[in-house]
């Protein structure tokens, strides 16, 4: 089990100086087990520094977050325990990686976790089976790598560490379509066979239509919208004046509409596009 | 945290002492750093001291900022005021004592000379953007140039040092969120492991640096830079009326200073 609790949180940052900024305001919010949440909202809304609390990387200026109920700002120790439970992965995480080899830069986190050997062996073959490593590569340099490698190379040293809760601070940023899709179905598949909980921080409403089971939209440091990607995509016009976009697939669909093409239900992903337009192409026949 | 650190910071103002042409503020930097030294009695720190706090309420800096700028450089000043309070031979303040009166007061006016150094060379930089600092350096360096030092390089190259230090100390906190994320350890453990911890940090650091280096480079060559031969500039820097008189004061400041020295005062 392990569900997240964001309790009024707030965060303002360089608090007391010239320089002072408020990130976060008052933000409460229910993360339960096993879910798969998208946050979106544009540069500045406070996403970023929202996931950061997820683990206890930054102090909150008011506020708290429960994990399974207990405080994970308790002390040192609990700090310590939130950031084995929540594995996040940051904005273009191959920057972290600094071991001479793959291997031993995915096992980095499980050995800081003080595991015996062959325990670190294990979780490091497993997730770089999530994440889509080859076993070849083990023994390369992280650095001599493609960018599409990499990112899952920065990935799979997270999820080695086997947390309950992935985070992952917009995964497919800067790759290539292939590596983009490729990206999203690991994540989907280690969410499927692991249970684990999963928070995808994105700007692209594509990849998040495509995974997501909630979407929470921030703006300006509160979250203004929460629901299903169903709900969300209801409401084009709101998610503009958010200076959002709404998925390829519900745009087309829109358009369509105006010109008064009948499609049924919530359309937001490639597939459900597909499927409308057959169906209205099947009704228009008879 | 690491954002906190006001080492070379610059506050933008429009004040006189902002308005002050770069050149001028380095020539007034180094008369008052000599006339500091050429300091002695207390009457003429009295007035060294005064110039500074003139130009701090000139400038609208607020002590509040030039103590936190002095707070790095604590532990030098209290070692300093020590090791002359108990070094310096003289009259005991209480018979058998070490510390002497004379020795109180070399720490006094050490202390208070070093403090007012910072606070003079931080009056600098508080007031005058990195890039106008650079551009005066090098005009005043400009006459090396016939023995072919390589003054623009040289200012270019610090230029951009100041220019990558803050994004630097950005891409540090970043790479060191995200080590922690992964379950490094900083705080604890013995100086060994915590020189080890470092590695995650400075690999990173290193690799990132460079690329940045290549990809500055790149731009720059993409806009046709190659060195400073024929190079004009946007701002061309001109001593106004104020620089003179800046100047004259600072000339018969430093006159004064040397005056009291020599006359015993």
């Amino acid at each position: 089990m392990a569900e997240l609790q964001v309790m009024a949180l707030s965060h303002i940052y360089s608090k007391g100086t010239p320089f002072e900024q408020t990130a976060l305001r008052n933000v409460t919010l229910t993360i339960p087990q096993g879910q798969l949440v998208g946050i979106a909202g544009k540069t500045g809304s406070g996403k970023s520094s929202l996931i950061q609390h997820l683990n206890a990387l930054l102090q909150p200026s008011s506020g708290t977050v429960l994990l399974d109920g207990k405080d994970i700002y308790a002390d040192k120790k609990a700090r310590r325990e939130a950031r084995f439970r929540v594995g996040l992965v940051f904005q273009y995480p191959e920057y972290q990686l600094f071991e001479e080899t793959v291997y031993k830069d995915i096992a980095f986190g499980p050995g800081n976790m003080g595991l015996s050997q062959e325990e670190i062996d294990e979780r490091v073959r497993e997730a770089a089976g999530f994440a889509g490593v080859e076993e070849a590569l083990f023994e390369k340099s992280p650095l001599e790598l493609s960018g599409g490698q990499k990112r899952r190379i920065a990935i799979a040293g997270v999820i080695a560490m086997r947390p309950e809760v992935l985070i992952l601070d917009e995964p497919t940023a800067g790759l290539d379509p292939g590596a983009c899709s490729r990206v999203l179905r690991n994540i989907s598949r280690y969410r499927r066979e692991t249970g684990s909980t999963v928070v995808i921080v994105s700007h692209s409403m594509d990849d998040l239509a495509a995974v997501a089971d909630r979407l929470l939209i921030l703006s300006d440091g509160t979250v203004v919208m929460d629901g299903t990607p169903a709900e969300i995509f209801s409401d084009p016009e709101r998610l503009e004046g958010l200076g959002l976009e709404v998925p390829k697939a519900t745009e087309i669909a829109m358009a369509l509409r105006r010109r008064g093409i009948h499609l049924e239900g919530a359309v937001f992903t490639h597939a459900q596009l597909k499927a409308a337009i057959l169906k209205a192409k099947e009704d228009a026949k008879c | 945290m690491l954002k906190d650190i006001t080492l070379g910071q610059y506050f933008p103002g429009d004040t006189v002492v902002h308005r002050l042409d770069p050149r001028t503020k380095l020539l007034l930097v180094v008369i008052y750093i000599v006339a500091l030294f050429a300091a002695s009695s207390w009457i003429t720190y009295a007035l060294v001291l005064l110039a500074v706090l003139c130009c701090m309420a000139l400038g609208h800096i607020s002590p509040g900022n030039m103590f936190k700028g002095l707070k790095p450089m604590l532990f030098i000043i209290i070692l300093t005021a020590a090791l002359n309070v108990f070094y310096t031979q003289g009259t005991p303040i209480l018979p058998g004592w070490k510390i002497t009166w004379e020795g109180i007061d070399r720490a006094a006016k050490m202390v208070l000379r070093i403090m007012l150094l910072i606070t003079g060379t931080f009056l600098l930089t508080y007031t005058t953007s990195p890039i106008a600092l650079t551009d005066g350096l090098e005009k005043l360096l400009s006459p090396l140039k016939k023995w072919k030092v390589p003054v623009h390089e040289m200012t270019m190259m610090m230029s951009m040092a100041l220019r990558f230090i803050p994004t630097l100390i950005e891409e540090t906190d970043k790479i060191m969120s995200a080590q922690k994320a992964r379950g490094a350890d900083f705080e604890t453990g013995s100086l060994i492991q915590r020189a080890k911890a470092l590695i995650p940090i400075l690999v990173p650091l290193f690799v990132s640096a460079f690329q940045r280096a290549d990809d500055l480079a790149v731009a720059m060559e993409c806009r046709c830079y190659h060195g400073g031969e024929g190079r004009t500039r946007m701002k061309v820097l001109t001593f106004a009326r104020r620089d003179y008189i800046a100047l004259t004061l600072g000339v018969v400041f430093l006159i004064a200073v040397i005056l009291m020295r020599k006359c015993g005062i």
